[in-house]
């Protein structure tokens, strides 16, 4: 069972400036892919080794020691976060891929966005039933990728035990829609 | 250059670990392509533990400030050697996926076009730069990636890929750049090896080069 750690005063006053580091590498981009869009775009915290490091190092922190056996990453921001996660806390990398990208055999979610659909695949046989999981992407927005990436893992026997994301937008609320399941950021930004 | 060649990492059991762990799925995406699966190395910590380490133990003392990497599966492998020799990673993606200003360049596929682009300003000139990706087939992919980084004025010091051929074929050649490789594609699908996930894979050393799948050219794929 993974312990629901209350987080003291002093965790706060040690991880607060590291918080505030991260965040203040994210660059907002206006109005993209499309007007009235604010983009938060996390290429400017990976050109800063040390902001990145603390990223990956929070995870790391909050993870090891807790019996997870595979961290599920989401195409393509997922790739750069759930892979340095998964080697620190020795567990697998499960990459959640766009339609006809993974060879072989998969598995296909279904999800809806703004406008359309569109779809998350995960290879048969990648994740065992039992196994204990960590879903990784960069943001959560209205939560419906994560979800998808969720309902994956759950169909094949997984347990997830945490969605992990770098940003959360809250106004958005992605977060009334992962089930229960517990969410954890870095940053909220509104 | 294979990593086998080097003096030190002759006969080292992890290159033998990481082939096997590599997944051979026939005819995707089409055809007498045999595609080379990096995701069943992802699945084995070990294995990826020590495709990373090995490239890390190369790489740190070089003086390199940059880690590029190519979308998608370059993602998957660029971002933890960064992170161990104290570099920047800068994604390089396909268009219209980076926010903000880009510099693109295009590049020939076997049929038509592709594009890769880059952040202005991601990379500063003068700043010595690896550049990592899965696999290497033609070397199309990977010499754009070159030439966005020279553009920016960076110096690409090395090509580094988890599979690539011994010779990159095609009109490419990677610009004269050094290209450092852990393991050979395989090939051979009859074997014994048990099968993973209903797909046959073959041993390490059940592999026969150039064989039955026509020109070399086509026996790897390079696709995201």
């Amino acid at each position: 069972m993974l312990v629901r750690e209350q987080l003291t005063m002093s965790d706060y006053r040690d991880k607060d400036p590291l918080i505030h580091g991260i965040q203040s590498k994210i660059r907002v981009v206006p109005n993209f892919p499309k007007p009235g869009i604010m983009f938060q775009d996390i290429t400017t915290l990976l050109l800063d080794p040390k902001a990145f490091k603390d990223t990956i190092d929070l995870f790391v922190e909050r993870y090891k020691g807790k019996n997870i056996s595979v961290v599920a990453g989401i195409e393509a921001r997922g790739f750069i976060f759930g892979p340095p996660i998964a080697l620190e806390i020795g567990a697998k990398f499960v990459p959640l891929r766009k339609p006809k990208k993974l060879p072989g055999k998969v598995i296909s979610e279904e999800y809806v966005l703004e406008y359309g659909k569109d779809c998350l695949e995960m290879h048969v046989g990648a994740v065992e039933p039992g196994e204990r999981a960590l879903v990784v992407d960069d943001l959560i927005a209205t939560g419906g990728t994560l979800c998808a990436a969720m309902q994956l893992l759950e169909r094949v026997g997984a347990e997830v035990v945490e969605c992990a994301c770098v940003i959360e937008l809250p106004d958005l609320k992605g977060r009334e829609r992962l089930n229960g399941k517990p969410l954890y950021v870095l940053v909220e930004s509104h | 250059m294979f990593a086998g060649d080097q003096n030190g990492l002759q006969g080292d059991p992890r290159l033998k670990a990481i082939s096997e762990a590599i997944r051979v799925v026939p005819h995707f995406p089409k055809p007498g392509i045999m595609f080379q699966d990096i995701t069943t190395l992802l699945l084995d910590h070990k294995a990826f533990k020590d495709t990373v380490d090995i490239f890390v133990d190369r790489y740190r003392d070089m003086g390199i400030s940059v880690v590029a990497g190519v979308e998608a599966r370059g993602f998957m492998f660029g971002p933890s050697i960064a992170l161990a020799i104290g570099a920047k990673f800068v994604p390089l993606r396909k268009p219209r996926k980076l926010p903000g200003e880009v510099i693109s360049e295009a590049y020939v596929l076997e049929y038509g076009m592709d594009c890769l682009e880059m952040h202005v300003g991601a990379v500063q000139p003068g700043e010595r730069t690896l550049v990592i990706d899965d696999l290497v087939a033609t070397g199309g992919t990977l010499s754009a990636a070159i030439r966005l980084l020279e553009r920016a004025g960076a110096q690409v010091v090395e090509c580094a890929c988890v599979v690539g051929l011994r010779e990159v074929k095609g009109q490419h050649g990677l610009n004269g750049k050094p290209l450092y490789i852990l393991v050979e594609p395989r090939q051979q699908i009859n074997c014994s090896a048990p099968p993973v996930n209903g797909v046959e894979t073959c041993r390490h050393d059940d592999l026969i080069l150039g064989g039955n799948f026509g020109s070399p050219v086509n026996t790897t794929s390079k696709s995201d």
